[in-house]
Protein backbone atom coordinates (compact mmCIF):
# COMPACT_ATOMS: atom_id res chain seq x y z
CA UNK A 1 0.00 0.00 0.00
CA UNK A 2 1.25 3.44 -1.29
CA UNK A 3 0.86 6.67 1.15
CA UNK A 4 -2.11 8.84 -0.46
CA UNK A 5 -0.21 12.08 0.33
CA UNK A 6 3.12 11.13 -0.87
CA UNK A 7 3.30 7.89 -2.36
CA UNK A 8 5.55 6.21 0.51
CA UNK A 9 5.53 2.96 1.85
CA UNK A 10 1.94 2.67 3.64
CA UNK A 11 2.05 2.14 7.60
CA UNK A 12 -1.68 3.16 8.46
CA UNK A 13 -5.01 2.31 6.46
CA UNK A 14 -7.89 4.12 7.06
CA UNK A 15 -10.60 1.45 5.16
CA UNK A 16 -13.60 3.93 5.83
CA UNK A 17 -12.04 6.68 3.64
CA UNK A 18 -10.05 3.82 1.26
CA UNK A 19 -6.80 5.62 2.08
CA UNK A 20 -3.45 4.82 3.69
CA UNK A 21 -0.64 6.77 4.88
CA UNK A 22 3.31 7.01 6.00
CA UNK A 23 4.42 7.09 9.23
CA UNK A 24 5.68 10.82 8.25
CA UNK A 25 2.33 11.89 6.42
CA UNK A 26 -0.53 10.34 9.45
CA UNK A 27 0.49 12.80 12.33
CA UNK A 28 -0.47 15.26 9.79
CA UNK A 29 -3.57 13.66 8.55
CA UNK A 30 -4.90 13.17 12.56
CA UNK A 31 -3.55 16.59 13.67
CA UNK A 32 -5.97 18.10 11.20
CA UNK A 33 -9.02 16.30 11.95
CA UNK A 34 -8.25 17.34 15.62
CA UNK A 35 -8.10 20.86 13.59
CA UNK A 36 -11.36 20.59 12.05
CA UNK A 37 -13.40 19.76 15.14
CA UNK A 38 -12.11 22.40 17.55
CA UNK A 39 -12.61 24.56 14.39
CA UNK A 40 -16.13 23.58 13.66
CA UNK A 41 -17.91 23.49 16.98
CA UNK A 42 -15.61 26.18 18.64
CA UNK A 43 -14.28 24.29 21.11
CA UNK A 44 -11.68 26.63 22.77
CA UNK A 45 -9.27 29.46 21.32
CA UNK A 46 -5.76 30.54 22.24
CA UNK A 47 -6.60 32.24 25.17
CA UNK A 48 -8.42 29.41 27.08
CA UNK A 49 -7.32 27.90 29.68
CA UNK A 50 -8.09 23.72 28.51
CA UNK A 51 -7.80 21.00 31.35
CA UNK A 52 -7.40 17.89 29.41
CA UNK A 53 -8.16 14.58 31.15
CA UNK A 54 -5.79 12.04 31.46
CA UNK A 55 -5.31 8.30 31.71
CA UNK A 56 -2.89 7.31 30.63
CA UNK A 57 -3.93 5.73 27.50
CA UNK A 58 -3.89 5.93 24.22
CA UNK A 59 -6.54 8.68 23.39
CA UNK A 60 -5.71 11.20 25.78
CA UNK A 61 -2.11 11.15 25.82
CA UNK A 62 -2.76 11.55 21.98
CA UNK A 63 -4.92 14.39 22.66
CA UNK A 64 -3.07 16.21 25.24
CA UNK A 65 -0.09 16.24 22.38
CA UNK A 66 -1.63 17.71 19.57
CA UNK A 67 -2.95 20.06 21.54
CA UNK A 68 0.89 21.33 23.41
CA UNK A 69 1.59 21.07 19.79
CA UNK A 70 -0.85 23.10 18.48
CA UNK A 71 0.41 25.79 21.04
CA UNK A 72 -3.13 25.31 23.09
CA UNK A 73 -2.79 26.52 26.89
CA UNK A 74 -3.21 22.80 27.80
CA UNK A 75 -2.80 21.40 31.48
CA UNK A 76 -2.73 17.71 32.34
CA UNK A 77 -5.59 16.71 34.89
CA UNK A 78 -4.46 12.56 36.23
CA UNK A 79 -7.21 11.18 38.33
CA UNK A 80 -6.22 8.94 40.41
CA UNK A 81 -8.63 6.13 40.89
CA UNK A 82 -6.92 3.27 43.31
CA UNK A 83 -6.99 0.43 40.90
CA UNK A 84 -3.88 -1.36 42.20
CA UNK A 85 -0.70 -1.44 39.89
CA UNK A 86 -3.00 -0.66 36.67
CA UNK A 87 -3.74 2.62 38.18
CA UNK A 88 0.34 2.96 39.18
CA UNK A 89 1.23 2.56 35.82
CA UNK A 90 -1.34 4.96 34.47
CA UNK A 91 -0.33 7.64 36.68
CA UNK A 92 3.46 6.99 35.79
CA UNK A 93 2.50 7.05 32.02
CA UNK A 94 0.74 10.52 32.62
CA UNK A 95 3.63 11.33 35.02
CA UNK A 96 6.29 10.90 32.44
CA UNK A 97 4.49 12.35 29.03
CA UNK A 98 4.66 15.84 31.16
CA UNK A 99 8.14 15.76 32.37
CA UNK A 100 9.06 14.96 28.58
CA UNK A 101 6.99 17.85 26.77
CA UNK A 102 7.45 19.81 29.84
CA UNK A 103 3.76 19.73 30.48
CA UNK A 104 1.94 21.06 33.47
CA UNK A 105 0.15 17.71 35.25
CA UNK A 106 -2.26 18.18 37.82
CA UNK A 107 -3.23 15.21 40.28
CA UNK A 108 -6.22 14.39 42.28
CA UNK A 109 -6.56 11.30 44.13
CA UNK A 110 -10.51 9.92 44.12
CA UNK A 111 -9.57 8.01 47.67
CA UNK A 112 -7.39 11.37 49.41
CA UNK A 113 -10.09 13.90 47.38
CA UNK A 114 -13.38 11.77 48.09
CA UNK A 115 -13.11 9.10 50.49
CA UNK A 116 -13.44 5.91 48.26
CA UNK A 117 -11.76 4.46 45.45
CA UNK A 118 -13.65 2.70 42.14
CA UNK A 119 -12.63 -0.77 43.53
CA UNK A 120 -14.24 0.01 46.83
CA UNK A 121 -17.07 1.69 44.91
CA UNK A 122 -17.96 -1.12 42.88
CA UNK A 123 -18.48 -3.80 46.17
CA UNK A 124 -20.06 -1.52 48.11
CA UNK A 125 -22.21 0.57 45.83
CA UNK A 126 -25.43 0.00 43.93
CA UNK A 127 -24.00 1.01 40.33
CA UNK A 128 -22.02 -1.18 38.22
CA UNK A 129 -18.16 -0.28 38.92
CA UNK A 130 -17.78 1.40 35.59
CA UNK A 131 -21.12 3.52 35.99
CA UNK A 132 -20.14 4.80 39.31
CA UNK A 133 -16.26 5.38 37.41
CA UNK A 134 -17.55 7.32 35.15
CA UNK A 135 -19.63 9.20 37.91
CA UNK A 136 -16.78 9.86 39.77
CA UNK A 137 -14.78 11.20 36.65
CA UNK A 138 -17.05 13.57 35.53
CA UNK A 139 -17.52 15.25 39.38
CA UNK A 140 -14.11 14.91 39.64
CA UNK A 141 -12.93 16.68 36.65
CA UNK A 142 -15.18 19.79 36.66
CA UNK A 143 -14.71 20.24 40.45
CA UNK A 144 -10.81 20.44 39.45
CA UNK A 145 -11.73 22.62 36.26
CA UNK A 146 -13.77 25.12 38.78
CA UNK A 147 -10.90 25.11 41.33
CA UNK A 148 -8.34 26.29 38.97
CA UNK A 149 -10.22 28.32 36.95
CA UNK A 150 -10.14 26.39 33.70
CA UNK A 151 -11.98 27.30 30.74
CA UNK A 152 -13.03 24.05 29.39
CA UNK A 153 -12.62 20.31 30.05
CA UNK A 154 -11.36 18.79 26.90
CA UNK A 155 -11.31 14.67 26.87
CA UNK A 156 -9.90 11.77 24.61
CA UNK A 157 -13.07 10.26 23.67
CA UNK A 158 -12.59 9.24 19.97
CA UNK A 159 -15.66 8.21 17.17
CA UNK A 160 -15.75 4.42 18.35
CA UNK A 161 -16.85 5.46 22.37
CA UNK A 162 -19.04 8.06 20.43
CA UNK A 163 -20.76 5.77 17.89
CA UNK A 164 -20.96 3.18 20.97
CA UNK A 165 -22.71 4.96 23.09
CA UNK A 166 -25.24 6.85 20.24
CA UNK A 167 -25.83 2.99 19.84
CA UNK A 168 -26.28 2.29 23.39
CA UNK A 169 -28.15 5.06 23.64
CA UNK A 170 -30.82 4.51 20.73
CA UNK A 171 -31.06 0.97 21.26
CA UNK A 172 -32.81 2.11 25.07
CA UNK A 173 -34.08 5.65 23.47
CA UNK A 174 -33.21 7.54 25.87
CA UNK A 175 -33.71 10.61 24.26
CA UNK A 176 -32.44 13.02 26.57
CA UNK A 177 -28.79 11.60 26.73
CA UNK A 178 -29.44 11.11 22.54
CA UNK A 179 -30.24 15.49 22.71
CA UNK A 180 -27.32 15.89 24.84
CA UNK A 181 -24.08 13.79 22.60
CA UNK A 182 -22.57 16.99 21.18
CA UNK A 183 -18.42 16.87 20.69
CA UNK A 184 -19.07 20.27 22.88
CA UNK A 185 -21.42 20.81 26.14
CA UNK A 186 -21.50 24.45 26.90
CA UNK A 187 -20.88 25.84 30.55
CA UNK A 188 -23.20 26.49 33.07
CA UNK A 189 -24.49 26.86 36.02
CA UNK A 190 -21.40 25.16 37.61
CA UNK A 191 -20.41 22.96 35.08
CA UNK A 192 -17.60 23.75 32.60
CA UNK A 193 -17.84 24.02 29.12
CA UNK A 194 -16.99 20.09 27.72
CA UNK A 195 -15.38 19.25 24.45
CA UNK A 196 -14.18 15.71 22.74
CA UNK A 197 -11.81 16.97 20.16
CA UNK A 198 -11.31 13.03 19.27
CA UNK A 199 -14.46 13.06 18.08
CA UNK A 200 -13.66 12.68 14.40
CA UNK A 201 -11.30 9.99 14.83
CA UNK A 202 -11.18 6.35 15.26
CA UNK A 203 -9.96 4.44 18.43
CA UNK A 204 -7.26 2.33 15.58
CA UNK A 205 -5.91 6.27 14.35
CA UNK A 206 -6.01 7.66 17.71
CA UNK A 207 -3.79 4.25 19.24
CA UNK A 208 -1.70 4.54 15.57
CA UNK A 209 -0.88 8.33 15.83
CA UNK A 210 -0.03 7.50 19.53
CA UNK A 211 2.80 4.58 18.33
CA UNK A 212 4.00 6.96 15.53
CA UNK A 213 4.55 9.83 17.95
CA UNK A 214 6.45 7.81 20.73
CA UNK A 215 4.18 7.84 23.44
CA UNK A 216 4.30 5.58 25.87
CA UNK A 217 0.92 4.78 26.72
CA UNK A 218 -0.71 2.16 28.59
CA UNK A 219 -1.73 -0.58 26.51
CA UNK A 220 -3.24 -2.96 29.30
CA UNK A 221 -7.00 -2.59 29.73
CA UNK A 222 -8.77 -1.51 32.98
CA UNK A 223 -8.89 -4.70 35.12
CA UNK A 224 -12.35 -4.07 36.24
CA UNK A 225 -13.90 -3.68 32.78
CA UNK A 226 -14.53 -7.03 31.87
CA UNK A 227 -18.32 -7.61 30.44
CA UNK A 228 -18.78 -3.68 30.19
CA UNK A 229 -21.87 -2.62 27.96
CA UNK A 230 -19.73 -0.03 26.04
CA UNK A 231 -17.41 -2.83 24.67
CA UNK A 232 -20.25 -5.23 23.82
CA UNK A 233 -21.51 -2.26 21.65
CA UNK A 234 -17.96 -1.60 19.80
CA UNK A 235 -18.17 -5.22 19.30
CA UNK A 236 -21.72 -5.14 17.24
CA UNK A 237 -20.10 -1.39 16.32
CA UNK A 238 -16.70 -3.43 14.50
CA UNK A 239 -18.43 -6.22 13.16
CA UNK A 240 -20.98 -3.77 11.16
CA UNK A 241 -17.74 -1.80 10.32
CA UNK A 242 -15.70 -5.14 9.28
CA UNK A 243 -17.71 -5.73 6.36
CA UNK A 244 -19.09 -1.84 5.98
CA UNK A 245 -16.32 0.49 6.56
CA UNK A 246 -17.59 4.10 7.69
CA UNK A 247 -21.21 3.03 9.20
CA UNK A 248 -19.38 4.10 12.53
CA UNK A 249 -18.63 7.38 10.87
CA UNK A 250 -21.62 7.49 8.87
CA UNK A 251 -23.37 7.06 12.39
CA UNK A 252 -22.39 9.15 14.82
CA UNK A 253 -21.47 11.94 12.36
CA UNK A 254 -24.46 11.38 10.74
CA UNK A 255 -25.89 11.83 13.94
CA UNK A 256 -24.33 15.22 14.81
CA UNK A 257 -25.40 16.55 10.73
CA UNK A 258 -29.15 15.42 10.88
CA UNK A 259 -29.99 13.24 13.72
CA UNK A 260 -28.91 15.68 17.07
CA UNK A 261 -31.42 18.41 15.89
CA UNK A 262 -34.63 16.31 15.79
CA UNK A 263 -34.22 15.57 19.74
CA UNK A 264 -34.96 18.40 21.66
CA UNK A 265 -33.32 19.22 24.48
CA UNK A 266 -34.98 19.92 27.59
CA UNK A 267 -33.99 23.43 29.94
CA UNK A 268 -33.55 21.57 33.20
CA UNK A 269 -33.44 24.15 36.30
CA UNK A 270 -30.65 23.70 38.14
CA UNK A 271 -30.14 24.45 41.69
CA UNK A 272 -26.98 23.86 44.33
CA UNK A 273 -26.42 20.58 45.23
CA UNK A 274 -27.23 20.74 49.58
CA UNK A 275 -24.26 18.60 50.32
CA UNK A 276 -21.23 19.99 48.00
CA UNK A 277 -22.68 22.85 46.21
CA UNK A 278 -22.76 21.56 42.78
CA UNK A 279 -25.52 22.08 40.19
CA UNK A 280 -28.37 19.08 40.22
CA UNK A 281 -31.95 18.88 39.88
CA UNK A 282 -32.78 17.42 43.31
CA UNK A 283 -31.32 17.95 46.60
CA UNK A 284 -28.38 16.16 46.88
CA UNK A 285 -26.33 15.69 43.22
CA UNK A 286 -25.89 12.15 41.82
CA UNK A 287 -22.37 12.12 43.07
CA UNK A 288 -23.04 13.03 46.34
CA UNK A 289 -25.82 10.38 46.68
CA UNK A 290 -23.24 7.32 45.35
CA UNK A 291 -20.63 8.88 47.55
CA UNK A 292 -23.09 8.21 50.47
CA UNK A 293 -24.14 5.13 49.53
CA UNK A 294 -20.51 3.63 48.61
CA UNK A 295 -19.20 5.08 52.13
CA UNK A 296 -22.72 4.20 54.14
CA UNK A 297 -22.50 7.78 55.38
CA UNK A 298 -25.80 9.79 55.36
CA UNK A 299 -26.77 12.96 53.70
CA UNK A 300 -26.97 16.59 55.00
CA UNK A 301 -26.61 19.81 53.82
CA UNK A 302 -23.68 20.25 54.02
CA UNK A 303 -21.53 17.52 53.89
CA UNK A 304 -21.62 13.89 54.64
CA UNK A 305 -21.73 12.62 58.41
CA UNK A 306 -21.93 9.15 60.05
CA UNK A 307 -24.59 7.53 59.97
CA UNK A 308 -26.64 5.58 62.81
CA UNK A 309 -27.26 2.28 62.25
CA UNK A 310 -31.07 2.45 62.40
CA UNK A 311 -30.67 5.37 59.38
CA UNK A 312 -28.46 2.97 57.05
CA UNK A 313 -31.32 3.13 54.35
CA UNK A 314 -31.39 6.45 53.56
CA UNK A 315 -28.90 6.56 51.83
CA UNK A 316 -29.46 3.88 49.58
CA UNK A 317 -33.14 5.10 48.81
CA UNK A 318 -31.57 8.31 47.96
CA UNK A 319 -29.23 6.87 45.47
CA UNK A 320 -32.29 5.99 43.63
CA UNK A 321 -33.11 8.80 42.70
CA UNK A 322 -32.86 10.55 39.16
CA UNK A 323 -28.72 10.95 38.21
CA UNK A 324 -28.71 14.63 37.30
CA UNK A 325 -24.87 15.26 37.21
CA UNK A 326 -25.28 12.98 34.03
CA UNK A 327 -26.90 15.81 32.25
CA UNK A 328 -23.52 16.15 31.45
CA UNK A 329 -22.51 12.96 29.75
CA UNK A 330 -23.44 9.24 30.49
CA UNK A 331 -21.87 6.18 28.85
CA UNK A 332 -24.03 3.20 28.56
CA UNK B 1 6.80 -16.47 13.04
CA UNK B 2 6.64 -15.45 16.44
CA UNK B 3 3.18 -13.30 17.79
CA UNK B 4 2.78 -11.25 20.74
CA UNK B 5 -0.42 -10.96 21.63
CA UNK B 6 -1.45 -8.62 24.07
CA UNK B 7 -4.30 -8.14 27.28
CA UNK B 8 -3.56 -10.71 28.41
CA UNK B 9 0.24 -10.80 27.56
CA UNK B 10 0.92 -14.11 25.75
CA UNK B 11 2.95 -15.56 22.56
CA UNK B 12 2.39 -17.80 19.66
CA UNK B 13 4.36 -19.57 16.54
CA UNK B 14 2.69 -19.55 13.31
CA UNK B 15 3.67 -19.99 9.82
CA UNK B 16 4.74 -16.98 7.99
CA UNK B 17 5.10 -16.37 4.21
CA UNK B 18 1.91 -14.95 3.55
CA UNK B 19 -0.06 -11.29 4.32
CA UNK B 20 -0.66 -10.18 7.99
CA UNK B 21 -4.60 -10.04 7.16
CA UNK B 22 -4.40 -14.15 7.00
CA UNK B 23 -2.61 -13.99 10.03
CA UNK B 24 -5.03 -12.10 11.61
CA UNK B 25 -7.75 -14.06 10.10
CA UNK B 26 -6.28 -17.31 11.70
CA UNK B 27 -6.39 -15.73 14.68
CA UNK B 28 -9.81 -14.69 14.55
CA UNK B 29 -8.84 -10.85 14.93
CA UNK B 30 -10.57 -7.96 13.24
CA UNK B 31 -7.73 -6.10 11.22
CA UNK B 32 -9.34 -2.51 12.52
CA UNK B 33 -9.20 -3.20 15.83
CA UNK B 34 -5.46 -3.65 16.42
CA UNK B 35 -2.41 -2.35 15.90
CA UNK B 36 0.60 -4.26 13.65
CA UNK B 37 4.14 -3.50 14.87
CA UNK B 38 7.27 -5.10 13.11
CA UNK B 39 10.59 -4.51 14.43
CA UNK B 40 9.67 -1.24 15.79
CA UNK B 41 7.80 -0.47 13.01
CA UNK B 42 3.78 -0.27 12.00
CA UNK B 43 2.68 -2.82 9.59
CA UNK B 44 -0.87 -2.73 7.25
CA UNK B 45 -2.42 -5.99 7.08
CA UNK B 46 -1.65 -6.11 3.47
CA UNK B 47 2.58 -6.30 4.33
CA UNK B 48 3.91 -9.91 3.69
CA UNK B 49 5.81 -11.74 7.18
CA UNK B 50 8.00 -14.13 6.67
CA UNK B 51 8.73 -17.47 8.84
CA UNK B 52 11.53 -15.46 10.90
CA UNK B 53 9.32 -11.94 11.53
CA UNK B 54 8.26 -11.22 15.07
CA UNK B 55 4.75 -9.52 15.21
CA UNK B 56 3.27 -7.70 18.41
CA UNK B 57 -0.70 -7.76 17.76
CA UNK B 58 -1.61 -4.52 20.07
CA UNK B 59 -5.33 -4.05 20.91
CA UNK B 60 -6.89 -0.55 20.44
CA UNK B 61 -9.93 -0.89 22.07
CA UNK B 62 -10.50 0.52 25.10
CA UNK B 63 -13.78 0.26 27.28
CA UNK B 64 -15.46 1.25 30.60
CA UNK B 65 -17.01 4.80 31.43
CA UNK B 66 -15.07 7.35 30.66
Amino acid sequence: MRCKRCRGPAVVEVRRHNAAFCKECFPGVFTEQVRKAIRRFEMFGRDDRVLVAVSGGKDSLALWDVLLDLGYDATGLYLGLGIGEYSDRSHDATEAFARERGAELRVVDLADEYGYDIPTAGREGSRSTCAVCGLSKRYAFNAAALDGDFDVIATGHNLDDEAATLLGNTLRWNTDFIARQSPLLPGRDGFVKKVKPLHRLSELETAAFAFLRGIDYVVEECPLVAGNTQLRYKEAMNAIEATSPGTKAQFFLGYLDRGMPLFAQDDVVLRPCESCGHPTTGRFCAFCRARAQVLDRRLEGPGIEEVPDEDRDVARSLSDEVMPVEIYGRTT
Amino acid sequence: MKVKLRNPDRQVDLPGGRPIREVLDELGIDGDTVLVIRDGELVTRHEQVGDDDELEVRPVISGGSR
